[in-house]
């Protein structure tokens, strides 16, 4: 006589990681079915925090639009803004003054040390170093002071505008920018002996979200994502915009193996390259005007708007009706910190643009993480989540 | 040595409330609620400069069932609205909402489709801090002023008893 | 010319109706039928080599006809160098291939086209909303969807 014995039923399990995690760098819903520990496949849901700006731009005058455009990757806030404004301009057709240019590229450099600090600070942290955080804030807080005397906003400078600045750079600024240069290197270094060689973290990274280069394009990987596979494509360096064609850096590359550990050291070294590009603007800035010398595009001197009727007029034009591109259309892409951070602009002629596209690198990132996550660990999701380093209002928009 | 030398052995008189009350202010928990870009400035709030481990408050809790202050930090969408207020169900008594920012405060500058123009329509919020986003010392401000309002907060009293009869009135 | 619009041109000579050059940026208008095609074409090909998809968007021209086009931005590593298709939809109902069998990364654009704007791709894999929740009506992106919502 045979007794059955009942077989033991197994079932994957379906669990919601998010909205509200600690991990997820914000409000990002993964959708995990797993076999015990392992990922038998994930699924983002993305959404929640999308605000409709493309919409809300079309409302909007082309300056109007600038507040709304800081906040698309809040983390590198004014990256965002200088590639909507170079769109802008080159549906125009105008080219900045040096200077207005020297000190974009300034500005955008150090927001891009800014935001992989940041980004360093959460990645680690999810992982379970959390000193990194509090040695990278070190250095970001002097950055949001140096954003702060530009213009008053730490993380939303709104420094730039169509046609070149706001205003020049204030007093301080240059000796403050100096000391903060001649300083960071060795901070740097402070974060490399936390991590770089840490058993833990190579534990954690090596291995982890592997993406050969072929596949790194055709899931539209670019940025240090592509880098740390192995492709050797920089915007700024390849398709020159805003005079980075004068300065010389180098664009580092990730190992072979293109996993996670290797996406780390591309972000890292790139922050040095940063510090080398904003030491050699401040050797080279050049005099001269900060804004585009056109009434129809900037705004008049005040002196001159108080005195001069024909200046009352733009000025008047220039914020009622704002400024008119001619009919067309242009997509302006910029190397942001987190990719190909692309602008398609419509314009029908009109001071209010027809539409505006926003090509954001974390969006085409996040759509990989089902690819990538697939027979790793759940463990692994948040280290995947963290070297892709997202950001959900550049996700959703 | 410390504290013990000023105070010596001693008899502290005070209401119960008073004490209840210190005690709850001087630990609110916040369940980590960032949504976004606010978030980095509560970060940076708890992080090395602005120290918000000064007022207890540096255990963000994950959990809500472990949390008492709910600091809505961002903009909310009406795809996140179920969340939010699941979470706020999950919190126990007594909680708070702090409403960080334009966003939260009244839909900030999006005046669009996904988003719900401001927090109060849905969560009653105690502190409201404007802003976009609001300065570290400014969130800072508004957690002061929170301290204030728990202070002067009757436990035992009116805000349970009118919570109480409205429960019982709904039954 | 831009030499990958002339090989388009050349190979599929029907398909192209426009080929037009402003501030530097090459923008093809093609029929929308054989799209798939062409984006193959101009994967595949050895010296265009478009291995990468910036973008897929949609736009809305309301009240003009035809009202919808889908607008495909293309990035060449080995050239460095960009070109632009477009493609007019059909004004009720807007369909059009989908791309995401050339370029894996067409499928969140698309959805996004898609939950925005209304339009649908045949052959994608999982075409649901993307950005709105999923019980949202209306395509918010479309000329006469109120800024502040329904």
């Amino acid at each position: 006589m045979e007794t059955l014995k009942p077989m033991p039923r197994t079932e994957t399990m379906l669990i919601n990681v998010g909205p509200q995690h600690p991990s997820t760098h914000g409000v990002l819903r993964v959708l995990v079915e797993l076999d015990g520990e392992a990922i038998v496949r994930a699924e983002p849901d993305i959404g929640y925090l999308h605000r409709g700006i493309e919409k809300l731009c079309e409302g909007r005058t082309y300056h109007k639009c600038l507040p709304l455009m800081n906040r698309v990757d809040y983390l590198a806030g004014e990256a965002n803004n200088l590639g909507f404004c170079l769109a802008v301009e080159k549906l125009l057709g105008i080219e900045v003054p040096k200077r207005a240019q020297y000190i974009r590229v300034m500005l955008v450099e150090f927001t891009r040390i800014a935001s992989h600090i940041f980004w360093m600070g959460t990645h680690a942290h999810d992982l379970g170093a959390m000193t990194p955080l509090f040695y990278g804030f070190r250095e970001r807080e002097k950055i949001m002071d140096l954003c702060e005397m530009v213009s008053g906003g730490r993380m939303f400078p709104l420094y730039f505008r169509i046609g070149g600045l706001a205003g020049d750079l204030p007093e301080g600024f240059i000796p403050a920018a100096w000391d903060f240069v001649k300083t960071f290197p060795e901070k740097w270094q402070d974060y490399d002996n936390l991590l770089t060689q840490n058993e833990i973290w190579k534990e954690r990274t090596i291995g982890v979200g592997v993406m050969t280069p072929e596949e790194a394009l055709d899931w539209g990987w670019s940025g240090p994502m592509a880098r740390g596979s192995g492709v050797d494509w920089d915007l700024r360096r390849d398709n020159p915009y805003s005079s980075y064609q004068d300065f010389d850096f180098k664009v580092p590359l990730g190992t072979k193996e293109g996993d996670t550990y290797s996406r780390y050291l591309v972000r890292m070294q790139e922050m040095l390259q940063s510090n080398l590009i904003i030491r050699q603007v401040l050797e080279k800035l050049p005099p001269g005007d900060i804004r585009v010398d056109d009434p129809r595009i900037s705004l008049p001197p005040k002196e001159q708007v108080y005195n001069d009727i024909s200046s009352l007029i733009h000025h008047f034009l220039l914020i009622e009706e704002g400024l008119r591109p001619p009919k067309g259309e242009v997509y302006q892409a910029i190397e942001a910190p987190k990719g190909e951070l692309g602008f398609y602009i419509v314009s029908d002629g009109t001071g209010q643009p027809f539409r505006v596209k926003i090509r954001a690198p974390s969006f085409v990132v996040l759509n990989s993480l089902g690819k990538l996550a697939e027979g790793r660990l759940l463990a692994d999701l948040i280290a995947l989540i963290g070297t892709m380093d997202i950001v959900l209002a550049d996700v959703d928009r | 040595m410390g504290i013990e030398e000023h105070l010596g052995y001693n008899i502290l008189t005070t209401t119960l409330e008073k004490i209840v009350d210190w005690g709850r202010k001087s630990s609110l928990w916040p369940a980590t609620f960032g949504l976004a870009c606010c978030a980095i400035e509560m970060i940076v709030t708890a992080a090395n400069r602005w120290d918000i481990a000064r007022f207890g408050m540096e255990a963000f809790r994950a959990s809500p069932r472990q949390a008492d202050l709910m600091i809505v930090a961002g903009t909310v969408t009406k795809k996140m609205m179920p969340a939010i207020e699941r979470i706020y169900e999950q919190m126990t008594e007594p909680k708070w909402v702090i409403a960080m920012g334009a966003c939260a405060c009244s839909g900030g500058i999006f005046d669009s489709y996904p988003v719900v123009q401001g927090i109060d329509l849905y969560l009653p919020v105690d502190v409201y801090i404007p802003g976009c986003p609001p300065r570290p010392e400014g969130l800072l401000y508004g957690i002061l002023k929170l301290h204030e309002k728990i202070l002067k907060d009757p436990f035992l009293t009116q805000k349970y008893r009118d919570k109480l009869q409205a429960r019982q009135e709904a039954a | 010319m831009h030499p990958a619009a002339a090989l388009v041109q050349g190979k599929f000579p029907g398909e192209v109706v426009e080929v037009t050059e402003f501030r530097g940026d090459t923008t093809v208008v093609v029929k929308p039928g054989r799209i798939k095609e062409i984006c193959r074409l101009l994967r595949d090909d050895p010296q265009a080599s478009f291995k990468y998809l910036s973008m897929v968007t949609a736009l809305d021209y309301h009240p003009q006809s035809p009202r919808f086009a889908v607008v495909y931005n293309l990035y060449s590593h080995k050239n460095h160098d960009r070109i632009t298709l477009k493609a007019f939809l059909a004004d009720g109902a807007p369909v059009i291939d989908s791309v995401t069998s050339v370029w894996s990364t067409a499928d969140w654009h698309e959805r996004e086209a898609y939950d925005l704007m209304g339009i649908r791709f045949k052959g994608h894999p999982d075409l649901k909303r993307l950005l709105l929740p999923t019980d949202w009506s209306g395509f918010p992106l479309r000329k006469e969807y109120p800024q502040r919502g329904q």
